[in-house]
């Protein structure tokens, strides 16, 4: 196992978000984690890269535990981990150059001269040729999104992780995200876990799909298993018909 | 009964949210001293923080001393008429914009400009997941962007602060040559009369002092601010009101420490 979390417990006050939240991530595979607005997804995925630690419980990363991690060992850690923000993130001071190379600047084992080189071929990945000088603020949402993913896989990191990559994308944007997921774990064999509520992306992308609800994991299991599931939350959720997730088990 | 328990309640909450908020900031602070030493992370931005702190508050520090020296003289020569020799407008003039009115209007002038910008623009970077970016490709984000705006305020707050300290005087001396019966050796033998070398030092001392405040309470509310635009907005106020109830804090535990 690469990734794994190990009944962890997260709260943010009185309100309790993860609750013994348990899963195993298999190297080289795309995991997508569903789940409604507010389930806590993304709250996980931080778990993983070390942005949030448990209140209980361990989360494992390449056999190393994050929660007991020093600040040191967690950069170095972070060194395999891409991470595709939401909205982007991107430094909106930088060029889209600067901010796809700024991982690499922190690497000291990288030669600096060829730091352009590296930026340049990540941005052919994500079809932004040309784009180097462009500030964020000169790129639309689809764009913004595919130059977080260059961003996140330019230190060709062992896992990517993807916060909601085709939020508020019309279809066909939504469709070439998708693609370039599936291009980043063919061509660079890396392991996805991607936070999504759009089921029909979901079943495009992945190997294996769980399904966060209140707190914990309601299934996991191939996008086949999880289609055929007759769990009335799995069900509703997939087709969405909030009566049946109105059911409690 | 239930209003006196909300009453409670809210004191409570009130107080719970205070003391973590020092614990908050107190934590950042150390977080910021241990940072020092990754000089790789914040020495490329000083030279560009200094200039955005410093060279860039010019202007305002400038315009505030020149209107205060002028306003100095003439309410000094006003108090003054008849009973004290005139030349004492130049000792007023002096003591009063080196000892306090350079550095205090200076830092409080500079709590809006540096310290609203830094709360604004750290605020804005946390909840745009900026922060978060910068921790997932393994920069420390206290020595990147915490670090270099408060060695930069540290050392430029000094400056300055000794420019407005001058141009304060001077510009009471233009205001006493011009609008006073009062030549210019006098004003200046007014200044000398009291003039003490450890009152620039004095002024320099809260100057760094004020810097620090500034820019450190600029990023402690900055790197804490949650929610959208509303907390951006609500970060920077709190940054600018604590930043200057501290200056006027500082201000008196200089007087008392440094003055008796």
């Amino acid at each position: 196992m690469s990734i794994e979390l190990v009944n962890v417990h997260k709260a943010f006050g009185a309100n309790e978000v993860l609750k013994g939240f348990t899963l195993s991530i298999k190297d080289g595979s795309t995991t997508t984690i569903v789940g409604g607005s507010g389930s806590g997804k993304s709250v996980m995925l931080k778990h993983i890269v070390g942005l949030l630690r448990p209140d209980e419980g361990d989360v494992w990363v390449d056999e190393h535990n994050i929660s007991r991690l020093d600040q040191e060992s967690l950069f170095r850690l972070r060194r395999n981990v891409g991470y595709v923000f939401q909205f982007a993130a991107l430094f909106d001071s930088m060029t889209i150059a600067e901010n796809v190379g700024m991982g690499l600047r922190r690497m000291k084992d990288f030669p600096k001269e060829e730091i352009p080189s590296r930026v340049s071929e990540c941005l052919h990945l994500v079809d932004l040729d040309g784009y180097e000088g462009h500030l964020p603020s000169q790129l639309s949402g689809g764009q913004k999104k595919r130059a977080g993913l260059a961003r996140a896989i330019a230190t060709r990191p062992k896992y990517i992780l993807y916060d909601e990559p085709t939020t508020g994308l019309d279809p066909v944007t939504t469709a070439v995200i998708d693609e370039m997921i599936v291009r980043m774990s063919e061509e660079l064999n890396v392991t996805g876990v991607v936070i999504s509520h759009d089921m029909k992306s979901a079943f495009r992308i992945s190997d294996r799909i769980a399904m966060l609800y209140e707190g914990s994991v309601r299934i996991d299991g191939t996008p086949d298993e999880v289609r055929a599931s007759d769990d009335p939350i799995v069900k509703g959720f997939i087709e969405g018909i909030p009566e049946l997730m109105a059911v409690k088990p | 009964m239930s209003a006196l328990a909300a009453y409670v309640t809210a004191v409570g909450r009130a107080a719970i949210g205070s003391v973590s908020a020092l614990g908050r900031a107190g934590y950042l602070g150390l977080d910021s001293v241990r940072a020092l030493r990754k000089v790789s992370l914040w020495a490329p931005h000083l030279v560009g923080q200094m200039a955005r702190i410093g060279v860039d508050s010019v202007p305002i520090a400038l315009f505030i001393s020149t209107f205060t020296g002028i306003v100095l003289a003439l309410q000094a020569s006003y108090t003054f008429t008849g009973a004290v020799p005139l030349y004492f407008v130049g000792a007023l003039v002096g003591k009063t914009m080196i000892l306090e009115l350079g550095p205090v209007l200076t830092g409080l002038a500079l709590s809006g400009r540096v310290g609203a910008n830094i709360a604004a623009e750290i605020g804005t970077m946390r909840v745009t997941e900026q922060i978060d970016a910068l921790e997932t490709l393994a920069y420390d984000p206290v020595a990147y962007l915490i670090v270099p705006r408060v060695l930069a305020g540290a050392l430029m707050f000094p400056m300055v602060v000794v420019l407005a300290d001058a141009i304060g005087v001077l510009a009471g001396l233009g205001a006493s040559m011009a609008l006073l019966d009062l030549s210019a050796p006098q004003f200046i033998r007014g200044v000398r009369l009291f003039f003490e070398p450890f009152d620039l030092q004095f002024s320099a001392i809260k100057a760094i002092s004020f810097g620090i405040t500034v820019t450190s309470v600029g990023c402690a509310f900055g790197f804490h601010t949650r929610g959208g635009a509303e907390g951006v907005g609500l970060a920077t106020t709190r940054a600018v009101v604590v930043s200057s109830m501290i200056i006027l804090v500082l201000d008196a535990f200089w007087a008392a420490v440094l003055l008796r």
